[in-house]
């Protein structure tokens, strides 16, 4: 049972993998790389935080 | 192309930007921290008797604890104020400025790295520990739990959460549930505290053994800090950041208190400091074999939260050192559906598949407790530094802490004893790391600095400090 397991470990490895390679290529050749690297630190703060006491 | 123009309308939140998803509260938090934190009572603090006893181990539990209640009051404090992803990088960026932010973000992401090798290592040998199968390698459980929680924290930060949170509390239960198994109100029944530790073998190497524990202590708490690397994704970070990691600590406070006594009772400090699995051999010696198969389990979903939580803190850290351009800011990329830093974590993924299969677990773990300490000492400064500069009523904070400057200055003083203790035990590890940090600061300084948005990365609406 352990050895069937050990080989179903890397069986989910290897699909999970390759579906993340799948997914990232997808993402990268549909949007351009500036909306994907569009975020910007503290927006939401800068917003809703005037920082006034 | 309209598919891609509709996900683009749907997905994004500020115009056409794409932004980290804030989704979270403070449960998710608490799971954050506690999740990567909860291990060390399953193995690693006990090490820590190895050094110095018993009494030792409890000593440390006790003093590092209050180490790590300084990193906890001062932590919240800066990141209710400073609420971004990355965590103490943002903060060190803005109140010391960018070669310390550089560096800072470099140790978050080696104590996580190394964390999650560690946790990965753990679970393998865990279950190769278990099955007694000859020719069984823990290889491919190192790939599962590394790829599948890689998957997990590219899906989403809530689900990522939500599993941390149930997989964290099932393996806290699990120790309140051995604590109360072996009636810890009856010494003699089950628990031998007074014929396992006696005035003879409590501290068998004095107190130098105590200050040698220091290094392994650090186990009881590691990693509790990782709670603010979610400041950009929760609800409400001045109010959630606090509540969930302060309620972290006194779960671990809890826990750690109940794991010394219970294993300190079942084990002679001889064996409780060489043993990997503290827990699961005190369910072992209970008699009992559903508190043994309890914790097992629980030593698996220890070990698996704790990477879970730290494959989401290093990709945090790693991410916004390529927003701000310290690093290339193709690591800056935010998944526009599942809105998580997937660049980051598929660059982080095989890296720590390398170090698991290349690295052994003592090597990893010093790696992770070096850079952690490195990162606490900056923390001890830093608050100094914020208080100076933008004094209480300058600013609006969520949280303040109390007794300041006492908790700034026991952390630093309890660093400084860490960092001896380290290098009693590994000096030449503690030499090389600081080392590779004064290098890759030079490199950062005279080549990387030259690509960096100088006023673009300063992004908190603050008034100028004081004596600027």
């Amino acid at each position: 049972m352990w050895i069937a397991l050990s080989y179903a470990c890397w069986g989910i490895s290897i699909v999970l993998a390759l579906w993340m390679l799948y997914d990232w290529f997808k993402v990268d050749t549909t949007y351009s790389e500036d909306v994907l690297t569009s975020s910007r630190e503290g927006e939401l703060e800068a917003v809703s935080e005037k920082h006034r006491i | 192309m309209t598919v891609a123009v509709e996900n683009t309308i749907t997905t994004t939140i500020h115009g056409d930007r794409v932004s980290l998803l804030r989704v979270l509260g403070p449960a998710h938090v608490w799971a954050l921290g506690v999740g990567i934190v909860l291990v060390g009572e399953f193995t690693g603090w006990n090490f820590s008797a190895d050094k110095g006893g018993a009494l030792a181990a409890l000593i440390v539990c006790w003093i590092v604890g209050l180490l790590y209640t300084s990193v906890a009051m001062i932590d919240s404090e800066v990141t209710s104020t400073v609420a971004a992803a990355g965590g103490q990088y943002a903060q060190a960026k803005h109140i010391v400025g960018p070669l310390m932010a550089f560096n800072v973000a470099l140790f978050l992401v080696f104590a996580y790295t190394m964390l999650e090798v560690s946790d990965a290592i753990l679970l393998g040998d865990t279950i190769v520990a278990k099955a007694g199968v000859e020719g069984l390698t823990h290889n491919s459980f190192i790939a599962a739990t590394i790829v599948v929680l890689a998957w997990l924290n590219y899906r989403g930060v809530l689900m990522t959460l939500n599993v941390n949170f149930v997989i964290t509390a099932i393996a806290y239960i699990s120790i309140v549930i051995l604590f109360f198994s072996v009636s810890p109100w009856t010494q003699g029944a089950v628990l031998k505290l007074n014929e396992l530790v006696t005035p003879g073998n409590a501290l068998p190497y004095g107190w130098i053994g105590v200050i040698a524990a220091f290094q392994f202590g650090i186990w009881y708490y590691l990693g509790i800090e990782g709670t603010t690397q979610a400041a950009e994704e929760v609800r409400s970070p001045a109010r959630s950041l606090p509540y969930g990691t302060m309620a972290g600590m006194i779960t671990l406070l809890i826990a750690a208190a109940m794991t010394w006594y219970v294993c300190a009772s079942l084990m002679p400090w001889e064996y409780l400091g060489i043993t990997y699995y503290p827990l699961w051999d005190a369910g072992k010696l209970t008699g009992s074999p559903l508190l043994e198969n309890l914790l097992f389990v629980a030593t698996l979903l220890a070990a698996l939260a704790s990477a879970n939580g730290c494959i989401n803190d290093a990709a945090r850290a790693w991410f916004s050192l390529g927003r701000d351009r310290y690093l290339p800011s193709w690591f800056s990329a935010v998944h526009p559906r599942y809105r998580t830093p997937y660049r980051s974590i598929l660059f982080l993924l095989p890296i720590a598949l390398a170090f698991a299969f290349i690295a052994d677990l003592n090597q990893a773990i010093t790696f992770s407790i070096l850079s952690g300490v490195l990162q606490y000492t900056f923390m001890s400064i830093n608050i100094m530094m914020f208080r100076k500069k933008w004094p209480l009523g300058s600013i609006r904070r969520g949280y303040t802490h109390p007794f300041h400057p006492l908790p700034a200055i026991v952390l630093f003083c309890l660093c400084v004893v860490t960092f001896f203790a380290i290098f009693l035990g590994f000096g030449s590890q503690l030499i090389a790391m600081v080392a590779f940090y004064f290098l890759i600061s030079l490199w950062f300084h005279f080549y990387r600095y030259r690509f960096v948005r100088r006023g673009d990365q300063f992004t908190m609406p603050w008034p100028k400090p004081q004596g600027y």
